[in-house]
């Protein structure tokens, strides 16, 4: 267990970072992990050449959740919508470096089809209206 | 009342003894004892209750109500057999109004597609509480949107006690349908059911209640409750998923249309006409899960062996022995009531700083099973201000020292995530 919380996802989940609001966000998608209530919303600045000048997150959820997003979001500045939509999996959990159960992929995740969603162009997931009611 | 006693691990089960019936007790988890708490959930099973289910299928399965030769016969025997011993369970005026289907949900639904379609209509009035799973919520809600009828919703107090002022108000709008929980999965509160269902009868509504939590922890008597319909799960009472149950007064069923269509449910069938089985078979369309009835059977047998009130009064034990070690603990929030009237052993909390699926992976870790999340009780987490708590959830097998353990873990969770 010393493992799997180590020192540097403690780190990010008390003090994670880009987080908060993004005024004048260009792109913005919001997604939520309904098993546990996790949520997140990812806000892009996009410039010439599509390039992401600001990249913010905000929500709440585990310590997984929260600090796969502060970790993600380190990396965006600078790159092209193109090179978001590439992020693959295998790399966000790369960064995290442990093996996760099935049930916390999810939470590892999030982040990702935030950013994904919101490099798309997305506002949230197509259909959530009728998955959710 | 003082929540601690002098001698505060006093129990009248011989817990040691039970849990020798569980093989499944003594299996480790990651390498250490394991420590289940998560019985709201799902409970573990007896070996009586598994033995059960395997002879059926090493001695004598065959298919019910249909063969004429002596497996059938037997197996037969024992599915009604099943159906006798929950009627009795529940101290059902007639036996012919026990009938099984997967579980409360499926039960639910069930009075939902039947009754509900047939007599809720525009402008009529359901009543329900933010206490309810949302298999007691989400049928009537939708019900309602599809015909145009009102939902109306009763709030609990701070406490996590259903607000009887209001429910008194609801009543005033004549409801045709009340649905009630009898004991919340989410806080362990147990509703004053028989008071509300007097309350509401009075004011001419059908009364359904969700037994899924109370029925496996308490004597529950539908002819002292003096409900229409009651419905609860086997999977959370010792039986096996699959075996879930929904009680009905006779008069009621009798002039209620099918659920479900096909075999075993009808009487005659011609091509243009099909006429309906007797209860309580007229609900059962298609080969019932008999095994898991069976199972379900033995299961009632094993809890009567140990006693209800037994059972009931070891849950307040261990919940009077883990409620102050919780308090104590600071960070630590316990969701609902905070004393040990009308409450069963279900303990939701937070612990500050720390998200409950962190906590569950943490405890999980040191052996132990609870639950982290909504616990599918949406309304109720929006009502007390959160989107997830971690539940601990008790059973007769559960032991004292198996809270000192979930005590521990809470503090081992604390010195990790450094709050």
């Amino acid at each position: 267990m010393d493992d799997f919380y180590r020192e540097f996802i403690l780190d990010h989940y008390k003090n994670p970072h880009n987080f908060g609001e993004l005024a004048g966000a260009t792109h913005q998608y919001h997604d939520t992990n309904p098993l546990c209530g996790d949520e997140i919303t990812m806000y892009l600045k996009v410039g010439v050449d599509d390039r992401v000048d600001e990249v913010r997150f905000s929500g709440k959820g585990c310590a997984i959740s929260q600090a796969s997003a502060s970790i993600l979001t380190d990396e965006v500045k600078g790159k092209t919508l193109d090179e978001l939509k590439a992020i693959d999996r295998d790399h966000v959990l790369e960064n995290l470096g442990i093996t996760l159960t099935p049930a916390r992929l999810k939470c590892a995740l999030l982040s990702l089809k935030a950013l994904k969603g919101s490099a798309w162009g997305l506002h949230e997931w197509p259909g959530e209206e009728a998955k959710t009611s | 009342m003082a929540l601690t006693a002098a001698r505060d691990t006093a129990t009248p089960l011989d817990v040691e003894r039970i849990r020798a019936d569980f093989p499944i007790l003594s299996r480790p988890a990651h390498g250490k004892p394991l420590v289940y708490l998560d019985n709201a959930a799902t409970s573990q099973k007896p070996r009586a209750v598994i033995d059960a289910m395997s002879s059926v299928y090493l001695e004598h399965n065959a298919n019910i109500h249909r063969g004429v030769y002596e497996f059938s016969e037997r197996t037969t025997a024992l599915f009604e057999g099943a159906r006798a011993k929950v009627a009795k369970f529940i101290n059902a005026p007639q036996t012919r109004e026990v009938i099984f289907c997967r579980n409360a949900t499926e039960g639910l639904n069930l009075i939902m597609h039947t009754w509900g379609r047939e007599h809720i209509g525009a402008g009529d009035v359901i009543v329900t509480t933010v206490l309810e799973h949302h298999s007691n919520f989400v049928p009537w809600q939708q019900l309602a949107q599809q015909v145009g009828a009102a939902l109306v919703v009763v709030d609990i107090d701070d406490d996590g006690r259903l607000r009887r002022d209001q429910f008194t108000a609801a009543m005033a709008k004549r409801p045709k349908l009340v649905a009630i929980t009898h004991t919340s999965n989410g806080l362990g509160t147990i509703t004053p059911a028989k008071e509300l269902t007097a309350e509401a009868r009075a004011a001419g509504a059908l009364v359904v209640i969700d037994g899924a939590q109370s029925v496996p922890h308490a004597k529950v008597d539908v002819r002292d409750l003096d409900c229409d319909f009651l419905a609860f799960s086997g999977h959370k009472m010792l039986a096996p998923p699959g075996s879930g149950v929904v009680w009905g007064r006779a008069a009621i069923l009798e002039k209620m249309r099918p659920f479900l269509y096909g075999g075993d449910m009808i009487s005659r069938v011609a091509v243009d006409l099909t006429t309906w089985n007797e209860l309580p078979w007229k609900f059962e369309a298609g080969t019932s899960a008999y095994v898991d009835a069976i199972g379900l059977g033995a299961a009632v047998d094993y809890l009567e062996a140990v006693g209800m009130e037994s059972i009931h009064e070891h849950e307040r034990a261990l919940v009077a022995y883990a409620l102050p070690r919780l308090l104590a603990i600071p960070g630590v929030t316990v969701f609902g009531p905070k004393t040990l009237e009308d409450r069963v052993g279900v303990i939701s909390f937070d612990v500050s700083g720390i998200h409950p699926h962190d906590v569950a992976q943490i405890f999980d870790s040191e052996g132990i099973c609870v639950r982290a999340g909504h616990h599918c009780n949406q309304p109720l987490m929006n009502r007390l201000g959160t989107p997830a708590t971690t539940r601990a959830s008790f059973y007769l097998y559960n032991t004292f020292a198996e809270i000192d353990a979930l005590v521990a873990a809470i503090d081992t969770a604390k010195r990790l995530f450094k709050v």
